[in-house]
């Protein structure tokens, strides 16, 4: 061939690209589809993995480190592994909390169960703890409110618990809060260490990263039965699992912090004296408070995000009557509960943050009385409501509703909800249908045959190729190598067919996220209205994208397909925004300043500069879609995702299945994220941005 | 009385494996070999002494190493190898205890961009050395109104760093290093962050500052007109190496290279020189009664040495005469030739 061939291949990637397509689309085409062909179809090598983590998984719990333990009930001892006596005692004391705060604010009388015997408890049956009135804690959210942020905190806290007390959701409430109350600490705390440690020690980072990579993209679903095996059913176990969802974004965001302090900063508490704890705990800590605070922020969304999953484990509270509702297509009740968790995230995002903020005043010089002010008003209003629901019991003969709302006398606005469901299905039923049946048989029905039609040499060679043009041999052979791992399980068709649904709402959503960032990016105002519209749907638990949805197309892809969308644009659209705000002024009244016109502008200048930015958005993207695909699966779809939620039910071999699966949609999730981020750096490099 | 600051040999090189590479070239670093080696020379055998109440300037250009050898003085970084004496005790010996003593005791350093804590307020940020060190609030807080009073921001108590402009967080930034009365003051480059205008109103509060405490002071400059304003002595860098080491006046007068002469060159000499550098011995002739001190600045006097008829005196502080001055050198001064 001739050198100048050559050397134009070598320095033009769109050339490369071309030969790449050429290469895959005669691969596809000339491979010829029949089992037993390895270029068709790689046997299934790897088909032991889940069985094997199974195994192992139960020789931990009922083999390994056996020890005697004593047993109460028939008094003698018993061999029982070291491992599940280890998770057994982790699940009791995170029970014990849960329940302990329950009961604080609910009444009850199972804490004090744990401390007195059960036939003393039977005979003194006035021995329980009183519930707290929901007045008395309507007053309390007021006064902190008004402690923290003044008087509009005080309202968001007061009218909040109003809100959630008078529609009949107190209940479910404080078990989803006490959830959260218990779940957040025990992640801040985990999530800070580590990030310390990781700050630390460079090795332990390095250890980190890819953990962290797979946790954040496995979807939260192939979490709960390994958890189910471990820890049983329960509120602890919706816990656990929400610990291990939530923990990495607060590892991450500490890491980050401390990374941004100026060394400058550093050095300035060494010569004020400090030794290493001081260090840490005075200097480094507070001066990161924005990045770790940020990290209790996403923890606290993870939280209630979660709470509907969670419920799949036994976690009671607005995520399980949310489930129940939409298991009985109650969409009115379902939207009311989903409205609960999104206000009392809304209420624990401003209130932590406010007392986050809060500072002390030195020359402060208060009586007793003047500091503690709102802590006994509220001590006199927890007295005084209690005696009056106490004297009101007489009064009321069932419910005392003093104390609590049950959820059938509540106020309630479900029947308005289900009613404009009602007729919006009445009015635009045909149309809906006829779209949802275009898309099916025109665009997804084609395009899946297409995914599934597709040699494994011929998606092999696609994949790796294009990492190699992006990012070299190195990120070829790994990206090749998770893709490889994939297709060498028996699970390869699932896959592909999880692939297929992912890139179709990866692409849709991508392209809607860039044009309404675009447009809302032109102008300052537009920018900060979007990015609040951004937060306020990112406070919404990935569930509640299905309601709508389900109602309007059915059970079919198109619905998850387009909840995946939904879901997914957001982060696209911020990151576009992101993207284009950061697009130096400079370069804009260049472009001004050549005459070029809004379009011009856009095509030319912001979007080649914003590009870097937008395909981590992209990036983002796919992570959500994947997530929501896998979510499908509650509804009906038949890929990945329908076996990783069969698995719930099939306690025997369920573990590592969902484990497997789960990992294989992680590594879908790594693999674009490894090529898209080495492309952003180069790109951001080569603009002189990085 | 031995110097407060003494380093003797002072090594700092960057990389795997300088020590090696250190001891192999017998203390003859050459920076472009080393280079190769994969290490970088920071600072390349440095040697002085500062005196107790003296001002060392150490001026020179991005990646001279003046910053790092601050850096080793005040052990934010260890020294490849040294002797680095602090009131006779060697730093690069001390234990970590020793060494945090030793800053919260004697040192106090000043940092470019201020380096406050940003969840502190001014009034905290100042008392925090006296917190680490375990003085109780209500003293630190009383300490800390002192130090507030001292930089004039009396009145911004309560403010946080991100609420100051540049030049009262360094403010903030130099009263936090003096809440500890150290004997020993670092500065590294406390007011290149700052504009000129604000600059020179710091330069001259500095001044007052010192005349005032008296400490014995490492001072990092890139601004040569910085140093020479300030310094009782002045400290030349480049590649790591201390290229001259002088009081400002025979800097301008006597550059040691070619380096330090591209610095001198443009200094206007009347705003450094002192009468002292230029004077003759005594003139019999010097019977006038006009007479200027030997250590007053050239441009200060120059109208009264030009305008007098007689040969002036030159006296010392305790006005004895101690040499005369010829008009005809103060003319070649101001205008060259």
């Amino acid at each position: 061939m001739d050198k100048n061939y050559l050397n134009i291949i070598r320095s033009s990637k769109l050339a490369q690209f071309g030969i790449l397509l050429i290469v895959f689309l005669l691969l596809y085409n000339l491979v010829p589809h029949n089992e037993g062909n390895y270029f068709w179809r790689l046997p299934s090598l790897l088909a032991f993995i889940p069985i094997k983590l199974n195994e192992i998984i139960y020789a931990a719990l009922y083999e390994w480190f056996p020890l005697k333990v004593w047993d109460p009930i028939f008094e003698m001892y018993e061999e029982k592994a070291a491992f599940r006596e280890f998770t057994k005692s982790i699940s009791k004391g995170l029970l014990f909390l849960i329940t302990f705060v329950r009961e604080l604010l609910l009444g009850g009388d199972k804490i004090i169960d744990v401390f007195v015997s059960d036939a003393w408890l039977k005979d003194n049956d006035w021995m329980t703890w009183p519930a707290l009135p929901w007045t008395a804690a309507t007053v309390g959210a007021f006064l902190l409110g008004f402690q923290l942020g003044g008087i509009r905190l005080a309202l968001l806290g007061g009218i909040g618990s109003l809100y959630v007390s008078i529609f009949g959701n107190w209940v479910p409430s404080i078990q989803t809060l006490s959830f959260v109350l218990i779940t957040t600490p025990i992640c801040f705390v985990l999530g800070l260490s580590f990030g310390i440690w990781g700050y630390l020690d460079r090795k332990v980072e390095t250890a980190l990263q890819p953990v962290l990579n797979v946790m954040q993209t496995m979807p939260q679903f192939a979490y709960l039965v390994p958890i189910i095996a471990l820890f049983g059913l329960g509120d602890h176990a919706g816990s656990i699992a929400t610990i291990v969802i939530a923990t990495p974004p607060m590892i991450r965001n500490t890491i980050l912090g401390l990374k941004r302090i100026s060394p400058e900063v550093v050095e300035a508490g060494l010569m004020s004296g400090c030794t290493k704890t001081q260090l840490l705990f005075k200097v480094l800590i507070p001066t990161a408070r924005r990045d770790i605070l940020n990290g209790v922020n996403t923890v606290i969304m993870q939280c209630l995000a979660m709470v509907v999953i969670a419920s799949f484990v036994g976690a009671k509270g607005l995520g399980l009557n949310l489930k129940i509702a939409l298991n009985s297509l109650k969409i009115g009740k379902a939207a009311e509960a989903g409205f609960c968790i999104v206000l009392i995230a809304v209420i624990l995002d401003r209130f932590t943050k406010a007392w986050a903020n809060k500072q002390v005043d030195y020359f402060e010089n208060l009586t007793f009385f003047q500091r503690y002010k709102l802590l006994i008003i509220f001590g006199t209003s927890i007295l005084i409501f209690s005696i009056i629901a106490f004297i009101a019991n007489g009064y009321f003969d069932k419910i005392n509703y003093l104390y609590v709302i049950p959820i059938e006398k509540g106020f309630t606005f479900a029947h308005y909800i289900d009613a404009a469901v009602d007729w919006v299905w009445e009015t635009f039923f045909y149309s809906l249908n006829s779209f949802n049946k275009f898309l099916l048989t025109e665009v997804l029905g084609p395009m899946k045959k297409a995914y599934l039609g597709m040699p494994v040499v011929a998606t092999l060679t696609l994949t790796m190729g294009v990492a190699y043009i992006i990012g070299g041999i190195r990120t070829s052979l790994l990206v090749g190598g998770m893709m490889l791992f994939i297709a060498m399980s028996k699970y390869w068709d699932r896959a592909l067919i999880t692939m297929y649904m992912a890139t179709f709402a990866v692409i849709m959503a991508s392209l809607n996220g860039i044009i309404v960032g675009s447009i809302f990016a032109q102008t300052e105002r537009g920018s900060k209205i979007i990015l609040s519209v951004c937060d306020f749907f990112e406070t919404f638990p990935s569930f509640v994208y299905l309601i709508p949805v389900i109602f309007l197309f059915n059970i079919t892809d198109t619905s998850v397909l387009i909840a995946a969308i939904v879901y997914a644009t957001v982060p696209a659209t911020r990151y576009t925004v992101w993207g284009l705000n950061s697009v130096p002024l400079s370069l804009h009244e260049a472009g001004t300043m050549s005459g070029v016109s809004r379009i011009q502008r856009w095509t030319n200048i912001e979007i080649p500069l914003a590009f870097p930015t937008i395909m981590l958005g992209v990036n983002q993207t796919v992570v959500f879609t994947l997530q929501m695909v896998i979510l499908g699966a509650l509804i009906g779809t038949e890929d990945l995702g329908q076996l990783i939620f069969g698995a719930l039910s099939r306690a025997q071999d369920g573990p590592g299945v969902a484990i497997t699966l789960g990992l294989f949609v992680s590594l879908m999730a790594i693999s674009v994220d490894v090529i898209v981020r080495k492309w952003a750096e180069e790109r951001k490099k080569a603009l002189g941005l990085a | 009385m031995s110097p407060t600051i003494s380093c003797s040999s002072v090594y700092k090189i960057f990389g795997n494996n300088a020590q090696t590479l250190l001891s192999e070239s017998g203390g003859n670093v050459d920076a472009k070999k080393f280079q190769e080696a994969g290490c970088i020379v920071g600072v390349n055998n440095a040697s002085f002494d500062v005196n107790q109440g003296e001002m060392l300037v150490v001026m020179g250009l991005s990646g001279s190493g003046k910053s790092t050898l601050l850096r080793c003085i005040s052990r934010l970084t260890d020294a490849t190898s040294g002797k680095i004496l602090i009131d006779g005790e060697d730093i690069c010996l001390m234990n970590n205890k020793q060494l945090i003593e030793l800053r919260r005791e004697k040192m106090g350093m000043v940092f470019q961009n201020f380096a406050l804590l940003p969840h502190k307020t001014v009034l905290e940020n100042i008392a925090f050395p006296l917190q680490v060190k375990g003085v109780t609030t209500e003293n630190s807080i009383h300490k800390a109104l002192e130090m507030v009073e001292l930089v004039g921001l009396k009145g911004r108590e309560n403010y946080f760093p991100r609420e100051l402009s540049g030049g009262q967080q360094q403010r903030v930034g130099i009263a936090r290093s003096l809440a500890v009365e150290p004997d020993i003051w670092f500065l590294d480059e406390p007011f290149s962050a700052l504009d000129p205008l604000i600059r020179k109103e710091m330069q001259d509060e500095f001044l007052r500052l010192q005349s005032v405490l008296n400490k014995t002071i490492m001072f990092v400059t890139h601004d040569f007109d910085e140093a020479l304003r300030l310094a009782d002595r002045i400290a030349i860098m480049k590649d790591g190496i201390i290229e001259q080491l002088d009081k400002p006046d025979n800097i301008v007068l006597n550059p040691a290279t070619d380096y330090v002469r591209k610095f001198t060159e443009d200094v206007p000499r009347e705003k450094v020189l002192k009468i002292e550098s230029i004077m003759d011995a005594t003139d019999p002739h010097a019977s006038g009664e006009i007479a200027v001190k030997k250590d007053d600045i050239i441009e200060t006097v120059a109208e009264k040495i030009l305008n007098s008829k007689e040969i002036i005196k030159v006296v010392d502080g305790k006005n004895s005469v101690v040499g005369s001055i010829n008009p005809s050198k103060v003319i070649k001064v101001l205008f060259g030739g």
